[in-house]
């Protein structure tokens, strides 16, 4: 049999060759071109690989929840279940009162102190949304025991965790997957896109000093007189 | 005499048990009298154990690791850094390695619910959200789809973060070990999307990792598109668990925290999710009270790591002074090195290979008479971005952003070759 038989065999056959397969986008290639030339990209060709997802399949993993409300489940919960909910669940890491326990993350507190030497980054002063409560808390909480949690039981920790800062005042209130999008937090206005390329224009130059770029330097600081051996628990913290 | 050790030993002690890292180092080489005829080496003159003994066989060893004598070499933790080792991270040995690519043992690790154990067999993967129809993955699926090969570096957004205030941690691999640098194998992300079809006011994707963090992040659906992974191999084998195993999404240029591992599902949607991570955290706190978000790509940045305070100067005479730079926004294009605290730089060389948005590895071969050093490295990359000082960042951005400090660093080095983190002004 020869070479273009077999060829023609193989696609009578339905064989798809590799060559029609789609590779790579134009930057998955700037990479390669440090090395060698690679044939230009195809156009897609579906690979017919993967099978539907059914939809029992869809709800058992989306449990993520945006800023409007999409994914949020049915369910309720007040401030005042979740306290108790808290404290048989949350205190030995966060604190009864959130104020967190040795490095455990602090979840109440904070506010005003953004523009502060040491800034307090918690729910209640930094989160822009409180829709990211209920995700966080779906995903991860409590540590070392996930998705754990009922979907009223969430509902009531988010309450609880927004009435340490008074984002939610009424101990009573019921919060629910039609109302939780709605809640305005302190700090919902406090971030913005990143700007580096416009606010740091000034680290892209042209030439760089090479020579007598400046006085004489001094140490004005050692990091072996700061002393943080690994266990002094007053070092700096990383997020 | 140009060999001639310059640490003396009571010292290098001390000093390496301030830093925590006694008995990590190298022993000290003896001191030769003057005056003294040379006597000869019995490393030389006698027949050692390992030049008679049979060594080994080929079965010893089915799986190699380093030699015993390389036991140091390790991925270190500072324990106060975070509140339990399951949501906490370790840092890459750098002034130990050489090249550009990491071994995968040493890759620094970062959890935020430990290390998920997943049989490949058990795992999946799900695209759904705003697709034409949503799909479900197996590993095998994955592994019938057309491959690349790419190598990356990995930065955690708060690599050098606590050095915000000033000089902190004794060593490259505290304040630079948050990277590492390997050759991915894995599928365009593109691919899976054109599998699935995406609906035309598509965005944004979430990521989301299947461990017990379930870690997720919104990515914008350009980036998606243009050079995103999922990887399912590591130098050449498979994703070891702390990385991902068995799949991982690989953002070349963009901060650690967004390669999602034991990565498990992507949503297409037409907005962001705000997730913790990409609120709480991963976002930017400027002097002005507001912050910054979405701040993924990573800036150019360097470190020595050769001398540093991990790898003090030894001897004087010929040395090597080594390195390694990067930058999100493509490849660099120079580094730039002073021995003098900034004052006069030179180009350094780099060799090996120069990739987009990889580690690259620079030298100075240089001579040291033993006078103090100050020693930075700058990197530039191929946008004309040329790394900033630690104070031209803090003018912009204060000291509260915590993460993206790609300032300048500079350490130290003494008449007796022991090398310090040290702030300059
Ligand atoms: C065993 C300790 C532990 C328990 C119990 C625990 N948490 Fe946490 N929590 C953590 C840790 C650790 C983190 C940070 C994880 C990370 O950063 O990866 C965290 C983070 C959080 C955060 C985010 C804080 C921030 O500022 O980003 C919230 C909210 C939270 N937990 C709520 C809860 C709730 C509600 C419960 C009880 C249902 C709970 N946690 C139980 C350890 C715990």
């Amino acid at each position: 049999m020869s070479r273009s038989v077999k060829l023609a065999t193989a696609a009578a056959l339905g064989v798809v060759m590799i060559a029609l397969l789609p590779v790579v986008s134009g930057a998955q290639q700037k990479q390669a071109k440090a090395s060698v030339e690679q044939p230009a990209p195809k156009p897609p060709v579906k690979l017919g690989l993967g099978r539907p997802a059914l939809p029992e399949e869809i709800q058992a993993w989306d449990i993520d929840v945006r800023p409007d409300g999409q994914g949020l489940p049915p369910g309720k919960g007040t401030a005042k279940l979740g306290d108790a909910i808290f404290q048989e669940k949350c205190t030995i890491c966060h604190g009864e009162f959130g104020e967190g326990v040795g490095r455990y993350p602090v979840l109440s507190g904070g506010l005003g102190t953004l523009k502060a030497d040491r800034p307090d980054k918690t729910v209640g002063s930094y989160w822009p949304n409180a829709t990211t409560v209920y995700d966080y808390i779906r995903h991860a909480m409590p540590f070392g025991s996930a998705r754990s949690l009922s979907n009223d039981e969430i509902y009531s920790l988010v309450a609880y965790i927004l009435s340490m800062s008074d984002v939610i005042k009424d101990q009573d209130f019921e919060l629910n997957e039609k109302n939780l999008a709605a809640v305005e937090m302190p700090n919902a206005n406090g971030f913005y896109e990143d700007d580096r390329e416009v606010s740091e224009k000034q680290f892209w130059k042209a030439n760089p000093c090479m020579k007598d770029c400046r006085a004489a330097p001094k140490v004005i600081g050692r990091a072996m007189a700061v002393d943080v051996t690994p266990d002094n628990k007053a070092g700096p913290k990383v997020d | 005499m140009s060999n001639e050790p310059t640490a003396d030993l009571l010292n290098r002690r001390r000093f390496l048990s301030v830093a925590g890292l006694a008995g990590a180092g190298a022993v000290l080489p003896t001191i030769a009298q003057a005056g003294e005829a040379p006597k000869p080496d019995p490393l030389i003159t006698e027949v050692q154990d390992w030049n008679r003994y049979l060594g080994d066989g080929v079965d010893k060893r089915p799986y190699g690791v380093p030699s015993k004598y390389e036991k140091h070499v390790v991925r270190r933790d500072v324990s106060w850094l975070t509140a339990s080792p399951e949501s906490s991270v370790n840092f890459t040995p750098l002034h130990e390695l050489d090249g550009i690519i990491t071994p995968s043992g040493v890759c620094f690790e970062r959890h935020h619910g430990g290390i998920a154990e997943i049989n490949p067999a058990d795992h999946r993967l799900m695209i759904h959200g705003l697709v034409e129809k949503p799909l479900v993955f197996t590993m095998d699926d994955i592994k019938r789809m057309p491959r690349v090969n790419k190598v990356y570096f990995l930065e955690c957004a708060a690599n050098s973060g606590m050095e915000w205030r000033g000089a902190q941690l004794n060593g490259c691999q505290f304040t630079h070990g948050m990277i590492h640098n390997v050759m991915y194998t894995g599928v365009p992300l593109k691919l899976l999307l054109d599998e699935a079809g995406l609906k035309p006011n598509v965005k944004w994707l979430m990521l989301e990792g299947a461990d017990s963090a379930g870690m997720n992040r919104s990515l914008p659906i350009a980036k998606a598109l243009d050079d995103v992974l999922i990887a399912f191999a590591m130098n050449g084998e498979a994703l070891r668990p702390e990385n991902g195993y068995p799949l991982r999404a690989v953002i070349p240029g963009w901060q650690g925290n967004l390669w999602v591992k034991w990565l498990r599902r992507i949503e297409a949607g037409d907005q962001p999710w705000q997730t913790r991570e990409e609120t709480s955290k991963y976002t930017d706190l400027m002097p002005d009270g507001r912050a910054r978000k979405h701040t993924f790509v990573m800036d150019a940045k360097s470190v020595i790591t050769n001398p540093s305070p991990q790898a003090p100067l030894k001897f004087k005479g010929r040395n090597v002074l080594t390195g390694v730079a990067w930058s999100g926004r493509g490849t660099v294009k120079r580094v730039d090195v002073t021995l003098d605290g900034g004052r006069n730089w030179q180009a350094a060389r780099i060799d090996g290979p120069v990739l987009d948005k990889s580690l690259v590895r620079f030298y100075v071969d240089f001579d040291w008479n033993g006078e103090e050093l100050m020693i930075q490295s700058r990197a530039i990359d191929e946008t004309g971005y040329v790394q900033p000082s630690k104070d031209e960042l803090r003018k912009v951005r204060g000291v509260n952003s915590v993460y993206h400090n790609n300032g300048i660093q500079t350490w130290l080095v003494r008449g007796n070759g022991e090398t310090e983190n040290v702030e300059i002004g």
